[in-house]
């Protein structure tokens, strides 16, 4: 089973490019130039540069020793929490500004559920004295204020998605109309492993630096490159992707998904995209979807906005439909008492993302010399409101 | 002969309008159709409301959720559509995002719009390379053109394929934006229309987006075949509803 994309943009049966002819010419040039670029040495000395000394990696491997104990486990927690800007998102957007700059665009857009992506995007113009719009539902405005206020400062614009159900998905929706109406000079910076070829792989090797650090840092600690397992909450799937990249082809490491189950899979009220996703079409490629029986595009929900997306990466879908990937799903009440027990058992706060990542261990059982790395991709600080209220603190 | 192929024949400008099904009512959708038969339209794209609309401007997702809220759906569109040849002879085209065709079966799709009567399929979202790939042979097998969508950024090369791979006539966005953004055209739109005239390609142009009244239509259709008139007809109906169709379209030609 080969688990890279082909040259068609598809993994498996999922992928491909399905849009609307405006767009073809600026994804078009995405796909000719992409890896050309990734591979110039200059692109990548400036990518690696800024990540160590702008994003503050390696982001430590850490033997989280009580969490262990808890569970008859060694459990590392891979700290992508504490990136700049607080989470994995950053490593993408550094790695798509360098590219928008290598295609000669001076204009970027971008999309945002909670605003960890809007932020990283806004962070990264800022850095580099770019033009930035950010789409975000007006419902999530209202609800993520802090991050809105940040992309604000950053120097961003914050353009409100008033179609729709006024989020991430609507969000989505209208940074690709702005595409098709500025077709010259933006580029567009998806923010998940998701969208048209070559996206969701351009965005999968600009996260795959995770993985890439866990093979070299558990050599230092275990001696050996291979965990048994990883494990990533879904959404889009960037960080997973970015987790498991440097493992697909390693049998024997076991690559476990988490999806946001939200009131519970069979609630009406979910986000548990590989148990209630059918084959179909999302923001331009072939995927599992989240759809009524007439095909059309139905509405996620979970406690964390960043996995309140109706659809997932195509790898994830491939890694799903092959059976190389383990996917369970985690609810609200499961993930929020996990982001508490890592809070009190570690002193770390987790964003509620990745606290469904942590609520593994009350769907599986490790073996006790099992190593499990866990993608920790974002801190909870911007989730404090929610944790506020669902725990009356 | 197809009935599309057929019109492109005749010795005139072409004004095709485009409406979404389902909009205003959920059943208006016959009535719509023959009243603009009945008023002179050459052609009529019925368009298959979809959620995610990502090449619609507001006033076509604004009449895609509200068709979507009254109900409609794919199987009730055909159902509408089951007798339409008793009463209409201008060439129908549907028009819809690729999503709703998939979930509904490609073969099962195609073969339904064949028994109805419908002539040709718009899907915006089908790329020319999947669509040579996996479904042309199942659109011919059923007698459907497809339509393709050319812009002012398409390369002279892509421009070549797309008129090889069409079978009826090309549809020519005028300008880089989605539907219903902008109204008149400008030097942008001159240089392009002449340039894809100058290209001599064998399938006819019909130009859509931005036209919304005589002087955009007579504009488009100096060089091309015909235009398309989407969103100001939509315009139309949420201010007037279904009564004054004719209306609408005498103020154009």
């Amino acid at each position: 089973m080969n688990y890279n994309v082909n040259e068609k943009g598809y993994y498996g049966e999922f992928g491909g490019a399905y849009i609307p002819e405006m767009l073809y010419p600026n994804v078009e040039e995405l796909r000719q130039n992409y890896l050309k670029v990734m591979a110039e040495p200059e692109f990548k000395k400036e990518f690696d540069q800024l990540l160590k000394d702008y994003v503050g990696r390696p982001s430590p491997l850490y033997l989280a020793k009580r969490l262990s104990e808890k569970y008859n486990t060694k459990v590392y927690l891979k700290r992508e929490d504490l990136n700049h800007t607080g989470a994995h998102k950053v490593n993408n957007t550094i790695g798509q500004i360098l590219m928008a700059k290598r295609l000669k665009k001076t204009r970027i857009i971008a999309e945002t559920g909670a605003g960890q992506h809007g932020v990283a995007t806004a962070t990264v113009c800022a850095l580099m004295g770019m033009k930035c719009v950010v789409y975000m539902g007006e419902i999530d405005i209202a609800r993520q204020a802090p991050n809105v206020a940040r992309m604000k400062m950053l120097g961003a614009e914050v353009r409100p998605a008033l179609s729709g159900s006024k989020t991430l998905k609507d969000a989505t929706n209208e940074a690709i109309r702005d595409w098709i109406n500025n077709p010259v000079d933006t580029h567009y910076i998806i923010g998940s492993a998701i969208g048209p070829h070559p996206y969701p792989d351009m965005v999968t090797k600009f996260q795959s630096i995770i993985s890439e650090e866990i093979k070299w840092q558990l050599k230092e600690k275990e001696g050996r490159e291979n965990p048994d397992y990883v494990v990533a909450c879904i959404g889009g799937g960037s960080n997973a992707a970015g987790t498991y990249y440097h493992f697909l082809d390693q049998k024997e490491v076991g690559i476990i998904a988490v999806e946001a189950a939200g009131k519970g899979v069979d609630s009406g009220e979910s986000a548990a995209t590989s148990a209630l996703g059918q084959e179909g079409i999302i923001h331009g490629c072939k995927t599992l979807l989240m759809q009524t029986k007439d095909g059309q595009i139905t509405e996620p929900y979970s406690i964390s906005a960043g996995l309140d997306y109706p659809g997932v990466g195509p790898l994830h879908a491939h890694l799903y439909k092959s059976g190389r990937g383990e996917f369970y799903s985690a609810t609200d009440d499961e993930a929020m008492l996990a982001g508490l027990e890592l809070t009190k058992l570690e002193g770390i706060i987790p964003a509620i993302e990745s606290s469904h990542a942590l609520a593994i261990f009350k769907h599986k059982t490790f073996k006790p010399d099992d190593v499990v790395v866990i993608s920790l991709s974002g801190r909870g600080d911007k989730d404090l409101d929610n944790y506020i209220k669902y725990f009356n603190l | 002969m197809n009935r599309i192929n057929q019109k492109m024949q005749e010795d005139k400008k072409l004004l095709s309008i485009y409406f979404t099904a389902g909009y205003p009512s959920l059943n208006d959708t016959v009535k719509i159709i023959q009243d603009l038969e009945a008023s002179g339209i050459d052609m009529i794209e019925i368009g298959l409301p979809f959620s995610d609309p990502l090449a619609d401007g507001p006033t076509i997702q604004n009449s895609s959720t509200a068709a979507l809220k009254n109900g409609m759906t794919t199987n009730i569109l055909f159902e509408q559509l089951k007798d339409i040849r008793k009463t209409v002879s201008i060439p129908l085209i549907l028009m819809g995002y690729f999503n709703p065709m998939l979930q509904y079966g490609v073969e099962a799709f195609c073969a339904k719009c064949q028994e109805i009567g419908i002539d040709g399929l718009i899907l915006p979202d089908l790329p020319l390379a999947v669509y040579q790939d996996e479904y042309e042979a199942i659109f011919k097998k059923h007698d459907l053109k497809n339509v393709f969508l050319i812009t002012p950024q398409t390369s002279d090369e892509r421009i070549k394929q797309i008129d090889d791979a069409s079978n009826a006539f090309i549809y020519m966005v005028s300008s880089a934006s989605v539907t219903g953004s902008k109204s008149g055209f400008g030097n942008t739109q001159e240089t392009y229309f002449e340039r894809i005239a100058s290209m001599k390609l064998n399938n006819p142009q019909i130009v859509g987006f931005g036209i919304n009244n005589a002087d955009t239509f007579n504009q488009a259709t100096k060089n091309a075949k015909g235009a398309i008139i989407g969103s100001a007809f939509i315009k139309h109906l949420t201010k007037n509803g279904v009564n004054t169709i004719s209306k609408f379209v005498s103020k154009i030609r």
